[in-house]
């Protein structure tokens, strides 16, 4: 082991972390921005609209996020069209399409998770709140969305160390996250271990720190269901 | 669509690479599953100790950091290795980190999944069958074992259907796989969108056929009707 070559590269190994922890964050919230409605179109519909979700949550669900990943990023430079609009300063950059796949991929991992949630929420607790006169537009907003996030709270902080794990594969675009960073030292110097296990040690924390954080988040707003046990 | 039919024999070699990479990744897992679900349970304090290191550290870390850190790793102990012992150059087989990696990292994933569905199986049964005379062994295949398998099916459903998706990554050290080749050849014909879409279809259809088999020996392993086991 080399340490004054990771000490000397702290500077890479910083801007990595930076660019992981964006991309991540990122993408977990726009994955939720998509799955908040279409969580609750899927636990209360069953048309046309429900059906289409559960096709999309299906298929990237299914599939490898380091396909997508290529789907979106070598994928459609294929066609002339992507290439000659407007969306094509987008779609040719590494980061972008590594945002975009990613929150699309979170978004469907995410949908589940809320479904299951909204799903979970106790028929009760509904009932009293229209029993209390509210329209069916406050009953969501004001008791219902609120419980379903409650309780996604354990699934969701899974879903975000999965990501976490998951944005590794923006490394092979060549984006310098922290296993960027990681692949750069291997290339520069030929050291395996010194690129790879500070980046394994890396991820390793940022994990631990999201699955403590989720857990302060859960007994701070989930903390009355084990009271109620 | 005249090159993708062209390349399907080149492209159905890449899928079979992939479905044996992790089939041979499943069964280490698996092993090293149940080797440590049994130091976590049966254990003293030191091999104890060293399972909860296996499976916190190696759950902490991405599998593509674990993939390259094998292959490369392993290639420079190769090299210092062989120097030593007067060996020219060996390569490592990329196939093998591969199932390396994937089945170390899964085989932690599975070490929980195997422990849960252990003590999921009321301790009153395994006394039962020693109190009838039953040998451990005994009671392990005709008592604990069948049990286990019922509680221990959907937890093995979710990581299989996790660990066949992990062996995309695994074409980024340069195995010919169906993403590395599909890869290639899509970019040879400037047809990257159509391989990958391929790929993409080929890997729903893994999963949708894993899926159907993993329901059929939930099925299988079911209890059955309340009324026929009491």
């Amino acid at each position: 082991m080399r340490f004054d070559l990771i000490a000397e590269n702290w500077a890479l190994f910083a801007g990595g972390v930076w660019m992981t922890l964006q991309l991540t964050a990122l993408s977990v919230l726009i994955g939720f921005f998509i799955a908040l409605p279409f969580g609750l179109i899927r636990a209360k519909s069953n048309g046309i609209a429900s059906k289409l979700i559960n096709a999309y949550v299906y298929a990237f669900r299914g599939t490898p996020l380091l396909v997508q990943l290529y789907l979106i990023y070598y994928g459609l430079s294929q066609f002339e069209a992507v290439r000659g609009s407007f969306a094509w300063v987008i779609l040719r950059d590494a980061w972008w399409c590594a945002l975009i796949a990613f929150s699309l991929n979170s978004g469907a991992y995410a949908t589940e998770i809320i479904r299951g949630a909204v799903q979970s929420v106790p028929k009760g607790e509904l009932e009293a709140a229209k029993s209390l006169g509210m329209s069916p537009f406050q009953v969501n907003r004001l008791v219902l969305i609120p419980i379903a996030l409650r309780r996604s709270l354990p699934q969701y902080g899974n879903e975000v160390v999965f990501m976490l794990h998951g944005s590794v594969v923006a490394s092979i675009i060549t984006i310098q996250d922290i296993l960027g960073v990681g692949r750069t030292l291997n290339a520069r110097y030929y050291l395996a271990y010194e690129g790879f296990l500070t980046a394994a040690v890396l991820y390793m924390s940022l994990a631990f720190v999201t699955v403590y954080t989720f857990r302060q988040l859960e007994t701070r707003y989930l903390g009355y269901l084990r009271v109620s046990r | 669509m005249q090159n993708l039919i062209e390349y399907a024999p080149l492209l159905a070699r890449g899928a079979l690479t992939t479905i044996l990479l992790a089939l041979a990744a499943l069964a280490l897992a698996t092993a090293l599953g149940g080797l440590g679900a049994a130091g976590k349970i049966r254990g003293g304090m030191l091999l104890r100790s060293l399972v909860f290191g296996y499976t916190t550290i190696v759950r902490g870390v991405p599998d593509l950091v674990l993939i390259l850190l094998i292959y490369f790793g392993g290639q420079r102990l190769i090299n210092i290795a062989g120097k030593a012992a007067g060996i020219e150059y060996m390569e490592l087989s990329k196939f093998w980190a591969g199932v390396a990696a994937i089945g170390f990292i899964y085989g932690a994933y599975l070490t929980e999944t195997f422990r849960g569905a252990y003590l999921t199986v009321p301790g009153g049964q395994r006394e039962a069958a020693m109190s009838l005379g039953m040998r451990p062994l005994q009671v392990l295949r005709a008592v604990t074992l069948p049990q286990l398998v019922r509680f221990a099916l959907p937890g093995y459903a979710n990581v299989w259907q996790v660990l066949i998706k992990s062996t995309a990554v695994v074409s980024v050290i340069g195995l010919e796989d169906l993403v590395g080749l599909a890869n290639d050849a899509g970019k040879s014909v400037r047809e990257p969108f159509l391989f990958f879409s391929a790929v993409f279809f080929t890997y729903l259809f893994f999963t949708w056929v894993s899926q159907t088999i993993f329901n059929a020996a939930e099925r299988r392993y079911a209890l059955k009707e309340l009324g026929d086991a009491v």
